[in-house]
């Protein structure tokens, strides 16, 4: 027996324990639901950017053989959000409209044809307004205001300077101001959005099934807008085909699903198109930046002054949230000190943006990356050289208190700087060729969850029952990210059982604890360490069994997964024999492991929002990008990206590859191609063709390095993989392409028709100088 | 108005009533309740729907059913055998070529298709057949991988 040993589960490759389902089409999304008499939901949307609403006629619709249920503004006067400080949107809108595709009205009918047909019945009568499509016309004198509440357009303004940015400018060797724009862009996710709603009228309860990353949300929403007890909601998160942001919110088609789901009577879904789900939007808005950065001679920073300006659309959303985030994450990544900060969140006539991967971070980094490298080159400096001069020495806090105590960008950027062979390559290439690099960062969870309760993070719980198997109970969503397999690993891990004993079960309120989601690449963080303390709690218990069965101390039983002994002679005893003593005491085992962050992970207090930006772990990224650039077509190839990712420690280097090379993929697709793109307030680019997502030909090998910092507070050393890398991909495209033509572009994306402008302007210019 | 769909499906021959105009997507996923091919777009942009027709890649959302009366469909439910995973099934699951999942049924029945007329394709043959499904999750690389590795275990005999 003496070579039993338990088993490891966590840092190597393991495949997702839900793969099965995804490859073989049994996986089950919400569309794929269905129910007996079930009715088909269609929305009606205004066609109209900003107008009172005179009246809203569904009589037509109403007496269309099939329609079952009818649902307007006048059916709701509840508000939700996202934000317990900004819930203003209505589900169905009442009284205004606010961008083209607001919904406005719902069928319900025994088909989809018939529903169809329903909404082209209806009509709207209203009165027109100015509408507003960019921040600037938003925030000119006189505009009409979107909200009452909110005169003037801002939705949230915000300031800071902490040290003296005049100070620092004036201890500079170089100071250079520049501009940039970073157009809008969308999750895209490839499941559309849906929802099944199933009304139980004789017990007045709902059960809603929902394409989400926060079930708990939506529970809370539907709670809200339906006026019903939450006891009264149900709500479970089946396969989600995506997320990376845009479903952190309950979004207007769950609620809209559940009300007419309560007015017919029966079960209601509701799948809405592609060109929907893009209005429905919630990505990340259209950003304008000025940044002006102060440099020594020897690399170090020495001030920082940021201004941006975030076109929100017609609603906050998470819009108060996001542009702190672009302020507050200025910090964290190096060494700064004197930094100032003006930030504006614009309500405009667009469809609401929201959280999208690297929420807030992303367009702030790609200016502040790209002037880094502009400047390193003035001063004859190595962009690697410039970033190590202004490492940060963990543990620390920084300026506005956010706490570091784990970094490994330097380790990132060793890694990066060896594998692309920077030194020996850089400068070297040929014509049209051109190396860029870039650093990032993000946080592992937000340490304050939106809903403040009190209540930990989160909670996971184990029951473990006479057959011997483990089920792991969690509202963590997995979204295709790899949660469940992830805590499955960790609860096998503490037990030194195989991942093969343990099943999980997420994502139904009857029967998980609540979860606060999927978002902020909160998981493996928070809910990771509860499923660290629940699997430590039940081995503790599994323990006292094994030494009531063989007479021992618990002190003195070793616990080698498969098998429990007293000392490396005795036999031991089998699992299933101390699972069957530990019942025989208790019954059904079933144990709790709660994870909450400690108030110095909280954030500061030196300017109003300064909690956003506090967590418990940063995780950092370096990467380098390699381009090729046709000068006669203005195309740009990217023929290599080489990627560190320092993730505290890989619970499954499987996963966190495929997370790095995700996020470094869906930051090319923002720098070089994708674009949500309006004609007179219509997003004309609401379809997978014209919003251009990166194919398969245009993607370039991704080598991921992984870096474990070992983060002290971390499940087993582990911070966050699945968004940190994707910032830092845009500087280092525009920095590469700079490297390779020198021409620098500041406005995203970089698409062949900027690239040929911008060639075509040089070649004139020098033209015209007689070259 | 409705005809009589007489076809093979996933190896099983088949006898259906359906509307002139409904879309081989829209039957499988509605009457026959084979949920696995997916609705991505709102048509033809983004290849989660693909099937296989007569062992070649066809996007079943701008497919009608009738078109298909005669013919072989294979839907990604009608891969592997015996309850286990095809080689190309198997492949992405282990290299994680599914993430969410969603977009994975047509990159696995375009895979599937290739390999059944190339067994050892090179990435550009690789990146030809899979051009036109679109996977917001993996960036690809991993993709490509498992396309490959389905290779080597379809070479050891596993079915693509």
């Amino acid at each position: 027996m003496n070579d039993v040993a338990p088993v490891h589960s966590i840092g190597g490759y393991v495949p997702m324990v839900d793969g099965p389902e995804k490859v073989s089409g049994r996986a089950k999304y919400t569309a794929d639901l269905v129910r007996p008499g079930l009715l088909a939901g269609r929305i009606f949307r205004s066609p109209y950017a900003h107008a009172e609403i005179l009246e809203v006629d569904v009589a037509a619709a109403a007496r269309l053989p099939g329609v079952k249920a009818i649902v307007t503004g006048a059916d709701c006067d509840r508000t939700f959000g996202v934000l317990p400080i900004a819930r203003t949107e209505h589900p169905l809108a009442r009284d205004k409209v606010r961008y083209k595709g607001e919904p406005v009205a719902a069928v319900a009918a025994v088909d989809d044809a018939t529903a169809r047909k329903a909404i082209e019945l209806i009509r709207m009568k209203v009165q027109e307004l100015p509408a507003y499509y960019t921040a600037t016309a938003a925030l000119a004198p006189g505009a009409v205001a979107l909200h009452a509440r909110r005169p003037g357009n801002i939705e949230r303004d915000v300031l800071f300077e902490l040290g003296s940015v005049a100070d620092g400018f004036a201890e500079a060797d170089l100071v250079r101001e520049a501009t940039y724009n970073c157009a809008e862009v969308c999750q895209n996710q490839m499941e559309m959005h849906a929802a099944l709603a199933e009304y139980d009228a004789e017990r007045e309860r709902i059960t809603v099934h929902a394409s989400t990353q926060v079930p708990y949300y939506v529970h809370l929403m539907l709670a809200q807008i339906l006026d019903m007890d939450m006891s009264r909601v149900r709500v479970i998160k089946p396969h989600v085909g995506g997320g990376f942001g845009c479903r952190t919110e309950a979004l207007n088609v769950e609620l809209i699903t559940a009300l007419l789901a309560r007015k017919a009577g029966g079960s209601v879904r509701t799948v809405i198109t592609r060109e929907e789900t893009f209005i429905t939007h919630r990505g990340r808005p259209e950003t304008d930046i000025r940044l002006k950065i102060g440099l020594r001679r020897d690399g170090r920073i020495t001030a920082v002054e940021c201004e941006c300006d975030q076109r929100g659309g017609a609603h906050s959303g998470y819009g108060v949230v996001t542009i702190l985030y672009s302020g507050s994450m200025l910090y964290a990544i190096y060494d700064l000190h004197n930094v100032k900060y003006i930030g504006r969140r614009v309500l405009t006539n667009t469809p609401p943006c929201g959280a999208f991967r690297g929420h807030g971070t992303v367009d702030v980094r790609f200016a502040f990356e790209s002037l880094l490298d502009q400047m390193a080159r003035e001063l004859n400096l190595d962009p690697f050289a410039v970033r190590r001069a202004n490492l940060l020495t963990a543990p620390t806090f920084t300026d506005n208190d956010l706490m570091v105590n784990s970094y490994g960008l330097p380790q990132c950027l060793d890694w990066v700087e060896t594998a692309s062979g920077w030194r020996a390559r850089q400068g070297k290439l040929a014509r049209g060729k051109g190396l860029g690099m870039a650093c990032s960062h993000y946080i592992s969870g937000a340490s304050k969850p939106v809903n403040w309760t009190g209540e930990p993070h989160a909670t996971v719980k184990l029951k473990l029952d006479f057959d011997g198997s483990i089920v792991l109970l969690t509202g963590a969503a997995e979204i295709g990210q790899g949660s469940s397999t992830v805590l499955v690993q960790t609860v096998a891990e503490v037990l030194g059982l195989d991942i093969s004993r343990i099943r999980i079960v997420s994502g139904d309120s009857d029967v998980v604890p609540k979860d606060n989601g999927s978002y902020s690449s909160r998981v493996t963080f928070m809910v990771g360490n509860a499923a660290i303390e629940a699997a430590q709690n039940l081995k503790g218990m599994l323990i006292a069994a094994a030494a009531r069965k063989l007479d021992a101390a618990p002190g003195d039983i070793e616990c080698l997964g498969e098998v429990y002994r007293a000392g490396a002679q005795d036999k031991g005893l089998s699992f299933q024999e101390v699972v069957t003593a530990a019942l025989a005491e208790a019954g059904t085992i079933t144990v709790t492991g709660n994870y909450s962050t400690i108030p110095e992970s909280h954030g500061g207090k030196k300017y109003r929002g300064a909690a956003i930006g506090g967590a418990m772990g940063y995780s950092y990224s370096a990467q380098v990008v390699e381009v090729s650039v046709d000068e006669d077509t203005g195309v740009v190839s990217v023929d290599k990206v080489w990627v560190a990712h320092d993730c505290g420690k890989a619970l499954n280097r499987l996963t966190v590859e495929g997370q790095v090379q995700g996020s470094v993929w869906m930051g090319m697709g923002q720098a070089m191609s994708e674009e949500a793109a309006y004609h007179d307030g219509l997003l004309v680019t609401a379809n997978m063709l014209d919003y251009r997502v990166p194919t398969i030909f245009d993607s370039p090998p991704i080598e991921v390095g992984i870096v474990e910092s070992n983060d002290p507070h971390g499940p087993f050393g582990a911070k966050e993989a699945g968004e940190g890398s994707l910032a830092a991909f845009l500087p280092a495209l525009t920095n590469a392409i700079a490297d390779a033509i020198g021409v620098r572009f500041n406005d995203l994306p970089v698409t062949p028709d900027r690239v040929f402008a911008a060639l075509e302007k040089r070649r004139r210019a020098r033209g015209n100088g007689g070259e | 108005m409705a005809g009589i769909l007489d076809f093979t499906l996933n190896g099983r021959q088949r006898v259906d009533a359906v509307p002139d105009n409904l879309l081989l997507l829209d039957y499988l996923r509605e009457i026959v309740g084979l949920t696995g091919t997916k609705t991505g777009c709102d048509g033809g942009e983004c290849g989660a729907c693909t099937v296989l027709l007569d062992d070649k890649p066809r996007l079943s959302c701008l497919t009608l059913a009738a078109s298909v009366a005669g013919r072989r469909v294979d839907t990604v439910e009608g891969l592997g055998h015996d309850g286990r995973l095809s080689a190309v099934q198997r492949s992405f699951h282990e290299k994680l070529g599914a993430q969410c999942g969603y977009c994975t049924p047509g990159f696995v029945m375009a895979s599937a298709g290739l390999l059944r007329r190339n067994p050892r394709p090179s990435d550009d043959e690789i990146k030809e057949a899979l051009g036109s499904n679109i996977c917001r999750c993996t960036g690809y690389v991993k993709i490509i991988e498992a396309v490959k590795y389905a290779a080597d275990l379809a070479a050891q005999g596993v079915a693509p």
